[in-house]
Parts: structure tokens; sequence; C-alpha cells
């Protein structure tokens, strides 16, 4: 086999053995999207009057309308988890392993992106199976329709992380993240309730919310769980996975080193 | 620069800092380089320029022919790297551990497993292949990440500290392993150290003190009359005696 191949290969591969071993990691990354689905968003229900928009063609329930943020939700924690890994791998040492094999970096980090987005891909197929047994579906063809979106929306939030996890040079920082990163993106999206809604109390929270890439990744999904494609989602989740690429490139240059202690 | 292992005019600086203060010396192929230090002399910095977890200011490196500026993965597929800190993935066994290691380096499965094999048998780790990392003791630990680092069949082995926390007698066998692989496969081993006793009166010896290099001969030569650590310990000074840069030395 290609000696590219078989380097990606054993990188997704190892990614899933990790994963397989920390089966608590699993059981959180379910529990927490249906927390939402099941106690949130039945006290939500009643406080949100939610009114036809696309995709949707009728009046829905709020539990329909949080199951594509709660999928963004599932790949964004999953794409923070990989990359509180990578601070591990590095703090631990392992992380030396793959810079200093003869590969080609990017291709290495790329495989590492893959790896994760596949994770992603079986927690949210997961998910939407456990949504589903409590009652809440979506048309059929949607759940294969949003495959690509979801491998997209894990490249994002992938790179995003391996970015993030150049950056932060201790474990401990890392608390940091979910404050800075993950509540607001998650937040100030349109996971939890519609733009027009965040519209009617604050345009500027509402412009915010546009152009956060979390919203657009939420939107892509959307519409796709409905068969449909969003053109300008797509647009700003591309063009986001490249600027987190480039940014993630950049943080594992190795002029800007990667050690730890400078003895 | 001729040699297996080449470097020629390396310095580099953390900030004001500087760590390594034009490094140069040569290596022949099947020779065992030891490169001595205190703590803080600068072996670490040196291993990380070696090994292009960070890059700097530009020198001239070799490693078995292929210049390391230009051509740096070219370099990385002729060496073998074990690092101070473990790196093994503890929830792996030692088999996949060194599988991930060969598919890391482009090799397949398939025909990393014959080469997995043997490695082990040679270090008496067979038995041990499927056994998980974290059951391992230090010394075990140690020689996976060797049989581990000549999978790839490299002509230049880089070993950092390699035998820190380890006890005599487990020291005492993966250097004479090491010596061993120099004398039958003619392979190159640069062995980073601050323990005189893990040295043979006929290898090589660069002093690494400041970041500067205060000594290259054979550790007959810099020990003259004396002991190699008693020569050390003159060229180093009363630093290296108490450790008092980093910890402790000797």
């Amino acid at each position: 086999m290609n000696p590219y191949l078989t380097a990606m290969q054993a990188i997704i591969w190892r990614e899933g053995l990790r994963f397989v071993h920390q089966r608590e990691r699993f059981v959180a990354a379910l529990v927490r999207p249906l927390v939402w689905l099941v106690v949130f968003a039945a006290g939500f229900r009643a406080a949100l009057g939610l009114s036809i928009t696309p995709p949707y063609q009728t009046y829905i329930s709020y539990e329909i309308y949080i199951i594509p943020g709660l999928c963004g939700m599932v790949i964004l924690f999953n794409g923070m988890q990989s990359s509180l890994s990578l601070v591990y791998d590095r703090e631990m040492g392992s992380m030396r392993l793959l810079l200093t094999s003869p590969l080609p970096r990017w291709w290495l980090l790329i495989s590492k992106l893959l790896g994760s987005s596949a994770i992603s891909l079986v927690q949210v197929y997961v998910f939407l199976a456990l949504a589903a047994a409590f009652g809440v579906t979506m048309p059929p063809m949607g759940y294969v329709a949003v495959f690509p979106a979801l491998m997209l929306v894990g490249l994002m939030l992938g790179s995003l992380g391996l970015f993030l996890s150049s950056l932060i040079r201790q474990l401990e920082n890392f608390a940091g993240v979910m404050n800075f990163v993950i509540f607001p993106m998650f937040f100030l999206s349109s996971a939890l309730y519609p733009l027009w809604k965040m519209a009617e109390s604050s345009q500027v929270l509402f412009e915010i919310c546009s152009y956060n890439p979390f919203t657009q990744a939420v939107e892509l999904i959307r519409f796709a769980l409905y068969g449909e494609f969003n053109a300008i989602a797509f647009g700003w989740v591309v063009l986001a996975t490249l600027v987190f690429v480039v940014l993630a490139a950049w943080g594992y240059d190795p002029s800007r080193g990667i050690k730890q202690n400078s003895n | 620069m001729t040699g297996a292992f080449s470097v020629n005019g390396l310095s580099h600086s953390y900030g004001e800092r500087r760590a390594l203060d034009n490094v140069s010396f040569d290596v022949a192929p099947g020779k065992f380089c030891a490169l001595l230090g205190p703590n803080g002399a600068g072996k670490s910095t040196l291993f990380s320029r070696l090994t292009r977890l960070i890059t700097g200011e530009p020198a001239q490196i070799s490693i078995a022919g292929v210049d390391f500026e230009k051509t740096p993965r070219q370099a990385l597929a002729r060496m073998g790297i074990v690092f101070q800190q473990s790196t093994l993935d503890l929830d792996l066994t030692v088999f996949q551990n060194l599988t991930y290691f060969a598919a890391l380096h482009g090799i397949s499965a398939r025909d990393a497993r014959p080469r997995i094999i043997a490695a082990l048998e040679r270090l008496d780790m067979a038995e041990r292949a499927h056994e998980k990392a974290r059951a391992l003791n230090g010394g075990h630990r140690r020689r996976t990440e060797i049989a581990r680092a000549l999978l790839h069949r490299p002509q230049v082995l880089l070993l950092d500290e390699a035998t820190v926390g380890l006890d005599t007698a487990t020291r005492e066998q993966i250097t004479a392993h090491l010596h061993r692989l120099c004398d039958e496969d003619g392979l190159t081993v640069l062995w980073a150290t601050h323990l005189t006793d893990e040295i043979a009166l006929d290898d090589q010896v660069v002093i690494l003190h400041r970041g500067k290099v205060l000594a290259d001969a054979s550790a007959r030569d810099i020990a003259g009359a004396g002991d190699l650590r008693t020569a050390f310990l003159a060229m180093t000074g009363a630093e290296a005696a108490t450790g008092s840069s980093a910890g402790g030395v000797l």
C-alpha cells in the first residue's frame, strides 16, 4: 500500500482504538445531547414559539428544531476532546512520534483530523438513533443526506481543535477553551433558538450569531437533514475549515517549536 | 561533512539565552558516540534540532549522507529516535505500538510483522508482544522503544538520556546491546547522557557544556591517565559535580 495511506489508516485506527478505550467519553458524548433533548427541550417547548422557517414546511416541535444543533454539539465536543488529547499527547511526549515521522506534517495532521471526524460521525449517528427511539425522527433520506454535511462540520471543528491544541501549552489551560470557545460558539448560534428570535432581543448579538461558523455548521446540518443544500452555510463552513486548517498547520510549524522545556 | 552523522555550526537561542553555540562534530559509520553533558548543557535542544521538533538558525547537518536542512524528511527516514520521555501509547500492546510506528514510516502491517517479531526477539521481548505497554516495567518499556526505533532500519540511532530511571543492570544490558548493534550491524549511535559509566573506552565522546563543545575525542583520550568521570568533572566544573543547574548529575 502507498506509505501515505498506510500512515493515514494507522492514525485513524489509533484514534478509533483510543475512543473505544474511553467508554466514559462515549457515554458522556451521548448523555449530554440527550439531556438537552429530553429535559431542556421539554422546559423550553412552552417558552419558545417557533414560526415556519426553511427548511421546515410546517410547524415543528422544539425537539425537532434542536436536533441539528445537538448534532453540532456532539461534533463540537468531540473536536475539543481530540484537541485535549493532542495537548495530553504533547505533554506525555507521544506527539513527538508523530512529528518525527518522515511523512509530511500536513498529511499527518489531516489524517488525525479525518480520524476525529470519523469518530464524530459515529457518535452523531448513535445520537440520532437514540433520538429516534425517543420519537424525534427526521425524514428517512435526511439520515443519508446529512452524512457529507456531518463530515464537513467534523473537519471544521476538528481543525479548530487542532489549532487550539497548538496554542494551549498546558493541560490545565483547557478549562479556558471550554469557557471561551465551546460555550460562546454553542450559545451564540442557531443551535437552540432561531436567529430571528435573537434579533428580537439584540441586533448586535444577532450579527455575532450570524457570523459564527458554528451557526453555519448547524444550518448546513439542518438543511441536509431535510435533503436540502444550504449553499451559504456550505460556503461558510468550507471557508472556516480552510482558515482553521491553515492556522493548525501554522501552529504545528517546527519553527514555532513544540517543546515543553528549553533544556 | 564526512561521517554517518555530521553537525557543523549548529547554534540555537531561546530569546536572549543561547542554548547551543556553534556546535560541530562528526561521527563515523558504526561508531558509538556519547554526547556527554550535565543537565542544562543543551543536549535536549540539540536532540530537538536533530529530530526537527524545532527549527532555528541554519546549520549544516548531515544524516547518512543526506542533507538535513534541504531534505529533512529523507533524513528522518534514516534516523531512529528514542526520546528521554517515553512515547509509548500505554493503552496499546507492545505489538500495536510497534505496528503504529511502522505505519508512520509508511511500512504496512504485513511488512512490519516479521520485522517486529525479529526486533522483539533480539531484545528478549517476544513473549511480551501482546502485553499492554502499561503493564511493562521501565526497562522493558525502554527496550520496546529501542526495538521500535530500529524497525525502519535506520542508519543512525539517536537516544536522549534513554536510561534515566533504570537500574544499573538494565542500563548495562541496554548499552551493551547498542554497542553490539554498532559492531555487528554498522549502526551509528548518538547517545546523550550525563552518566560516564555508560561509556566504553573506545567510544567517541563529545562533551557539551553550556551549549558549547568542550571536547571531541575517544573516551580513552579524554580520560588520559585518570578516569573519564574525573576528566569530565574537571572540564565542566563544580556545577556538574553538584548538579546545581537542573537536578542531579553523575
